[in-house]
Order: C-alpha cells, then sequence, then structure tokens
C-alpha cells in the first residue's frame, strides 16, 4: 500500500474485520514489526529513528489499556515520565488535559471505578500527555452508548482543531462521515478506495434503493432522485428508497457488510 | 535513565497500592516454614554446629529473596495479557535497556522487602544473625539473577498458564533443593554435582556463610553475578520477541 496523511489532516481507514486496519496502526506506533517497507511520521523513519518516530504520536488503542489500579492522575503521570516531561510540566498537563476531557473531578479516583466512557476520556487525555503531533485512535468509541459516542466525536473535532494529525480506525461508518476529511477503504491489506467522504459517495451515485430479492438485500444506485423515482414507479413489493452513505462505498469497493 | 525510573515508578506505585496484601503474602510462606520446620524440628536438631533454626533462616531468605525477586514476572504478564499496559511502555519512546532495568529493579525491590520481613520474623523468634555487606551483596545478586530470569521469561511466554508452568518446573524444585533447608553437602556427590549447579545452591551457601559471620564465599558470588548478567542481557534481547 501506498499512503500519505497530511499534517493537520482527520483521515479515516475503513475496512471489514481482519483487513489490517488496528495491525497498521500497530506498525506506525512500534507495537508491531514491518515485514517490509517504509513509514514515516513527521519524516521519522518508524523503525530506522524509533524514539524520534514515537515522540510524534498519541496512540488511544482499541483495548482499554490504563493501570485500574492507578488514579486517573497517576496513570497520566506515568505516562508524561515515560515521554520524559519534567515535573512542573507532567502536572499543569494533567490538570489541563483533564478539563480537556471533562473528567478532572474524577482525577484522584482508581480509573477500576470509571465507566468505559470516562476510561476512553482519560485514554485520549494520556495521548495528548506529550503534545503529540499525530494521534492515532484505533476504534476510540467501541462499546460506549450513542451519547457517549457524540461527545467523543466532538472531543476528536476539537483535537483537531487545535491543529493535531488525526488518523482514526472505526466500525461506525456514520462515524467516519462525520467526522473525516477523507477516507480509505481497506481490504485483505490493500487499499481499494481512498478520497473525500463526499467524492467517494457521489462516485456511486446520489440516491439508493433497498429491495429484498430471493431474500438478498439489492441495493440499486442512481445519480439523482428523478432517475430513481422513475425505476420506482416501476417496482413491486417493499423497497426504501434514500440518499447515498459511507456504507454503500464500503460495501462496493469490499464486498462485505459492516460487522460491528 | 528516565524511561527506566518511569518503569520502576510506576512498579512501586502498584506495590504501594497493595503494600500490606502483598507484605501479608511475603511473610506466609516463611512463617509457615520456621513454624513447621524451624520451631518443630528446631528445637532439638543441631546442623553444622548450630540449632537449626539459625540453619533455616538464611535458607529461608535466600529461597524468598528469589521467589519474589522472580514474581515480577507475574506483574509483568498481568500487564502484558490482562491490562495490556505492556502497549504504553512499547508505544513509549524508551529503549530496551531502560525497560528492563525498571523491572529488574522492582523485583529486586519486592526481593528486599520479603528479606526484611524475615529478619523481622526472625529477631523475633529470638534468632540474630550476622546482617554486614557481604550479606546483603548475596542478597542482591541473587535477586538480581531471578529478576532478570523473570523478565526475561515473562517477555518470551504467550501466556499467564505458561508463566506458572515455568514456575513449578524451575523455582519450585529450585527452592527446595538449592540448600535451603538442609546442608547440600549431606547428599551423595552426584546428587551434590547436580545441585551445584542450581544459582540458588549458591546463594544460599553464600547469603548463609554472611550471616554466620564467616568469610565470604567469592566463587559463589562471581557467579551469581556472573550467571545475573548473562540472564539480564538475555532479558534485554528477549523484549523484541514480545513485539507482535
Amino acid at each position: 500500500m501506498n499512503l500519505h496523511v497530511a499534517a493537520g489532516e482527520l483521515f479515516a481507514y475503513l475496512g471489514p474485520n481482519g483487513s489490517g486496519k488496528t495491525t497498521t496502526i500497530k506498525i506506525l506506533t512500534g507495537l508491531a514489526y514491518p515485514t517490509s517497507g517504509d513509514a514515516y511520521l513527521n519524516g521519522f523513519h518508524i523503525t530506522r529513528q524509533s524514539l524520534d518516530a514515537k515522540r510524534q504520536c498519541g496512540l488511544v488503542p482499541q483495548t482499554i489499556n490504563l493501570d485500574h489500579e492507578l488514579t486517573v492522575y497517576e496513570n497520566l503521570n506515568i505516562h508524561g515520565k515515560l515521554f520524559h516531561m519534567p515535573r512542573q510540566e507532567r502536572k499543569s498537563r494533567i490538570l489541563e488535559l483533564l478539563d480537556y476531557v471533562e473528567i478532572r473531578d474524577r482525577m484522584e479516583s482508581p480509573v477500576k471505578q470509571l465507566s468505559g466512557g470516562m476510561k476512553r476520556r482519560v485514554m485520549v487525555a494520556r495521548a495528548l500527555m506529550h503534545s503529540p503531533g499525530i494521534l492515532f485512535l484505533d476504534e476510540p468509541t467501541v462499546g460506549l452508548d450513542p451519547a457517549i459516542r457524540r461527545r467523543i466525536w466532538s472531543l476528536i473535532k476539537k483535537i483537531q482543531q487545535r491543529g493535531a494529525t488525526i488518523f482514526l480506525t472505526t466500525h461506525y461508518i456514520e462515524e467516519a462521515e462525520f467526522l473525516a476529511e477523507r477516507v480509505a477503504f481497506l481490504n485483505e491489506g490493500s487499499i481499494v478506495a481512498v478520497d473525500t467522504p463526499q467524492n467517494l459517495m457521489s462516485r456511486l451515485g446520489a440516491w439508493a434503493l433497498d429491495r429484498i430479492v430471493n431474500g438478498e438485500m439489492e441495493t440499486v444506485y442512481f445519480k439523482d432522485r428523478d432517475e430513481a423515482n422513475r425505476h420506482v414507479a416501476h417496482q413491486r413489493g417493499s423497497f426504501s428508497l434514500r440518499r447515498v452513505n459511507l456504507e454503500d462505498v464500503f460495501i462496493a469497493a469490499t464486498g462485505k457488510k459492516v460487522q460491528p | 535513565m528516565r524511561g527506566c525510573l518511569a518503569i520502576y515508578q510506576r512498579e512501586l506505585l502498584i506495590l504501594k497500592k497493595k503494600f500490606f496484601r502483598q507484605l501479608a503474602s511475603m511473610s506466609v510462606g516463611p512463617l509457615l516454614y520456621l513454624i513447621a520446620f524451624g520451631l518443630g524440628m528446631g528445637q532439638d536438631v543441631m546442623v553444622e554446629g548450630r540449632p537449626y533454626l539459625e540453619f533455616l533462616i538464611p535458607g529461608l531468605i535466600a529461597m524468598n529473596s528469589m521467589t519474589q525477586a522472580f514474581a515480577i514476572a507475574s506483574e509483568i504478564n498481568i500487564a502484558r495479557f490482562y491490562w495490556r499496559i505492556f502497549e504504553e511502555f512499547q508505544a513509549a519512546p524508551i529503549r530496551n535497556i531502560a525497560y528492563v532495568t525498571g523491572e529488574v529493579l522492582a523485583g529486586i525491590t519486592r526481593a528486599l522487602l520479603s528479606v526484611a520481613v524475615i529478619i523481622v520474623i526472625a529477631f523475633l523468634s529470638g534468632v540474630t544473625l550476622n546482617y554486614d555487606h557481604f550479606f546483603w551483596i548475596s542478597v542482591i545478586l541473587n535477586s538480581y539473577l531471578f529478576a532478570s530470569l523473570a523478565v526475561g521469561l515473562a517477555m518470551l511466554v504467550k501466556s499467564h498458564a505458561d508463566q506458572a508452568l515455568l514456575t513449578n518446573f524451575f523455582i519450585t524444585p529450585m527452592a527446595f533443593l538449592g540448600g535451603t533447608f538442609f546442608p547440600v553437602d549431606r547428599m551423595p556427590s552426584w546428587v551434590q554435582s547436580i545441585l551445584n549447579f542450581l544459582p540458588l545452591t549458591h546463594a544460599a551457601a553464600s547469603i548463609r556463610n554472611s550471616a554466620f559471620g564467616l568469610p565470604p564465599d567469592s566463587d559463589s558470588l562471581l557467579l551469581l553475578a556472573g550467571i545475573g548478567t548473562v540472564l539480564f542481557v538475555l532479558a534485554y534481547h528477549s523484549v523484541n520477541r514480545a513485539k507482535e
């Protein structure tokens, strides 16, 4: 694969289960070895200049990996130490970030007492501790209820507005559609489509007609509503007409349905 | 260096959070051995011209410093397989040497804490031994060796169950056969030859010599330092094996 993400961009990386999304993030953040190829983070090679490359990025992994025995403050403080931040800077940064993710009142709580949404916000704060230029978010809202998910979306937008580059993987297509400036679809280790959500969707059409044929869902795409209406006039049985969304692009590009 | 301190301080924080539980758990084993072997047999049995209780306590110190230093492997496994904190260390800009040094220091700290517990228990049992600098050097070298072994194995195992298996096969037999409960020189010569390959045999001899105020066994100390350094280097090289 060949991929370039511009500084300050919010880039979504989508693909079916096992397509290699998490593996890509693990390789880029130093958690796994690449078998071949080259990758750079802000100009630093990920294996030849691994320490410099790691300083460029923050990571929010898919699985919650906080120290549950430690408090929120202690988790962030240890992270700051791992990134060689001086004591005073650590302290002020922790307070700033806990305000930012709106969890300062739980600063002294052990992580094990927090809800799933709160833990996710602590993980985002931890990843931002050392002010990374690039933030990797691997399924940052997985398992969260819709209200908390939207709160995390606002946070992600806010982080990007501060100038960070964001590399996001998600199963929630609407998440990518709402957040991302560009989207790449990955299938079996290869990128099959990459563009803005609007461009990707307009390639399929503007309207989609879903209907059941022989027990299978079939979708037909149309350039505009008039064309769709003409087609509908000849339809029998149940069907639904809707606007094309990124999930249609996902299915068309990968041949697979989204599996949360 | 700062990365190493971060790893070490994290382990100390975890230890602090469960300090009294840890202290209680470190005390149970030695107390049971002291009651069963020391008080039960120690009143009448003499070994190498001393009451058995005096013989037993340096052996328990060697054994407990080994098991507690090796127990850092469990902490690493919990961090790696259960909480997945190990990913946080891998994504941080710290060198493998810093990670290994931090974890080995944490293992040594746990071991020293367990030795302090036994010294207090020994004192309360009326046994006073010689705790000079050679005694502490022997304890630290023993802890260094087994903490390094623990870190290396913790990087190589694929699950927590594998780690328990290694403890059952290597640490438990060594705990009983490494000169902890009986003098190795009373065993048949062929058994002695085998037991002399065990690092704990040398650690127990060295700790016991110092505790009895005898001249230090310099060969044993050198051997512990040498094996410990080899295991430390192996641990350093095994960190990359833990990556996917």
